[in-house]
């Protein structure tokens, strides 16, 4: 008896979600101005007239936030053009792209030489375009009160080297003087543009690392892990270390030029080298001959700044968002990595630009 | 029963320890209660925990909204359409197709090998794992159908997953029909054809109803394949039919749980709220039917 009225009420409850859902669009339509108070965007005027159509966005889970505040925004602006954003990952995104399946590609690191070839024999040209700056923080257990406030990258080359692979498994191998506490290591799972920029950057080679830690595509579980173990230690995107700063402990980093904090301040100015990379939006040429593709792309770069703080990220220099507009209005094809000793901090890609690349 | 050991002492091969007998038998209840108190403590920590955090997160403004990267403006709209789509689609596919599969096995098929390897691959087909009918609808129906990422193409894929299930509840609900009916029916003179329509799928209709809904149940809940499918993360517009892009709660549900910030993790308790209402309302009505079903054939 009591079993049939549980059921009889969710069934009134289910109904009533069911209803609610049927009710004509035009309502909500109505109330959204009202509840949507956010910040002013910049305004951009389509080339020719109104605009329509859906531009297929999907790529890295890093860059995906920041592509999905901007077209919440646009399609705020445009109701006639929809905008839906998968995260397939960076090189799940370049496969579909380079398959001309997808319009823009979100992407955590360069493209590779490999993708590149798949996507120039479908005849698919690319506009490289920089969004942000992505710091990935080095973190450990609060507990852990040995390590002091900074670990220098040759300190994170003893943890993470391929060679550390069941050697290296305390604390006190890593730094003289340090207890002999066992050492647990967690990191984003090897599919992650993170992964792939930590290993390049740390080890030298991408997706060189030792195979004994933890991996977990999902950056929560890597806060659980290391919040959860005195002995922990790990490495994620620097907004996940800011929404759970109570407990964990982030590091400075030493690459060579004294312990830097990751801060907005130091990423942005490149200080704290070498964990800071800019992340990227890739523009297919045959998209961009679409108008509605146009003023997307340059609404993105123009409200970029005032949205990727929003989603945890640092903004790039208001100068390098201004180039790539231009890049993009010029149909700038390409990818600077291809140049030598191109990395992915601001500045060796506005110098690159500056170089005519 | 001790008297009558009293009363035989010499009876030494059979000698009864009530204590002990009564003892094991305490201690095997109490194991049974264990087993059945520890699924339903589970069940009630796992709601528990859902509804604390989620349950307030859930009003009209959460289900009328898209999502958004403003914790307070942002709702699952978009999602709940796609998975009430997908699985509107899918219901139609997958119940005529397994309840005539089920029909010809029970009632038509002759009893030789080929019946009997066919029964036995269902079976199978059960037990195989969702990404593989994800990568099997990547395969067929995205790229060589050529339908692209849209509702229809999850629809069949989940219309495919769940075939083995609706197919072997069918089946047990046509079994269960007594021979007695068939036979009456026979004599009335009614054809094959007839006595199906008239005297066992009526008869059966409950059981195959609530194997049906148990088995779309299963299908709104499942991720793995609609991911491979390439059903979308963010969506901010209402899916306009079968043929067009979407996205579905689980997905809406992992992508907020894997954002850094606190609140996107309180909406996706929110969302399994959502989720679970309605594959509780799914449930429910399978045992309403069930009832009905039941009481009508009485």
């Amino acid at each position: 008896m009591l079993r049939a009225a549980g059921f009889g009420s969710l069934a009134a409850a289910a109904a009533a979600v069911l209803a609610a859902c049927g009710e004509s669009p035009a309502d909500t339509q109505a109330e959204a101005p009202a509840s949507a108070a956010g910040p002013t965007m910049v305004q951009v005027t389509p080339p020719d007239g109104p605009i329509s159509g859906t531009i297929l966005v999907d790529g890295s889970s890093t860059v995906g936030p920041i592509s999905q505040a901007v077209a919440e925004e646009f399609q705020k602006q445009f109701s006639d053009v929809r905008v839906p954003v998968g995260v397939s990952g960076t090189g799940g995104g370049f496969k579909k792209f380079c398959a001309e399946e997808t319009d823009i590609s979100d992407a955590s690191r360069f493209i590779k030489s490999g993708e590149a070839a798949v996507c120039d024999e479908h005849g698919i040209g690319y506009i490289e375009l920089p969004v942000a700056i992505d710091g990935i923080a080095v973190v450990v257990n609060q507990q852990n009160d040995w390590i002091g406030d900074s670990i220098t990258t040759d300190e994170l080359r003893k943890l993470w080297a391929p060679e550390s692979e069941g050697q290296v498994m305390n604390w006190s191998q890593v730094r003289e003087g340090l207890p002999n506490e066992p050492l647990l290591l967690y990191g984003p799972g090897t599919d992650s543009g993170t992964y792939d920029y930590f290993t390049k950057a740390i080890n030298g080679e991408e997706g060189a690392s030792r195979g004994d830690f933890t991996p977990s595509e999902d950056d929560n579980v890597l806060v659980q892990g290391v919040s959860g173990d005195a002995g922990a230690v790990g490495f994620f995107g620097i907004a996940y270390y800011e929404q759970n700063a109570e407990v964990l402990k982030a590091l400075q980093v030493d690459g060579g030029a004294g312990p830097v904090f990751p801060t907005t301040e130091n990423i942005l100015s490149g200080k704290y080298a070498p964990l800071s990379r800019v992340i990227f939006i890739y523009v297919s040429t045959v998209a961009a001959e679409r108008p509605e593709v146009q003023t997307f792309v340059e609404f993105y770069l123009k409200n970029a700044a005032n949205l990727v703080g929003d989603v945890g990220y640092v903004p790039l220099p208001a100068e390098m968002y201004d180039l790539a507009l231009q890049r993009f209005t010029t149909r700038k094809t390409g990818t600077v990595s291809a140049l030598d000793g191109v990395t992915d901090t601001p500045n060796s890609v506005l110098q690159a630009w500056k170089a005519g690349a | 029963m001790s008297a009558q050991a009293d009363a035989v002492p010499a009876a030494n091969v059979w000698r009864p320890s009530q204590a002990r007998r009564r003892w094991s038998g305490w201690l095997f209840y109490g194991l049974a209660v264990v087993s059945t108190l520890m699924g339903l403590v589970m069940l009630g920590a796992l709601l528990f925990d859902i509804f604390t955090d989620g349950v307030r997160e859930v009003d009209w403004h959460f289900l009328s909204n898209y999502p958004s990267r403003i914790a307070d403006n942002a709702g699952l709209r978009s999602a709940l359409l796609g998975s009430l789509w997908m699985l509107a689609f899918t219901a139609i596919i997958a119940f005529p197709l397994g309840v005539g599969a089920a029909i010809y096995l029970e009632e038509y098929a002759p009893d030789n090998w080929l019946t009997r390897f066919i029964q036995l691959n269902i079976a199978n087909l059960a037990g195989v794992p969702s990404i593989v009918y994800g990568l099997l609808g990547l395969g067929l129906f995205v790229r060589w159908l050529e339908l692209g990422r849209v509702v229809l193409a999850g629809s069949m894929t989940m219309a495919l997953l769940i075939l083995p299930l609706i197919i072997v509840a069918s089946r047990e609900a046509i079994r269960a029909v007594p021979d007695s009916l068939r036979e009456g029916s026979y004599a009335l003179g009614a054809t094959r054809w007839q006595m199906v329509r008239q005297t066992v799928l009526p008869s059966a209709a409950g059981g195959i109803l609530t194997g049906t809904i148990l088995a779309l149940a299963r299908a709104i809940g499942e991720t793995a394949p609609l991911i491979t499918i390439g059903a979308l993360t963010y969506v901010a517009f209402d899916p306009n039919g079968p043929l067009d892009i979407f996205t579905v709660l689980p997905i809406q549900i992992f992508n907020w749980v894997s954002l850094p910030q606190k609140e996107f993790h309180s909406l996706a308790a929110g969302g399994i709220v959502v989720l679970l209402v309605v594959l509780l309302t799914a449930n429910s009505l399978a045992v309403y039917l069930r009832y009905r079903m039941q009481r009508r054939l009485q």
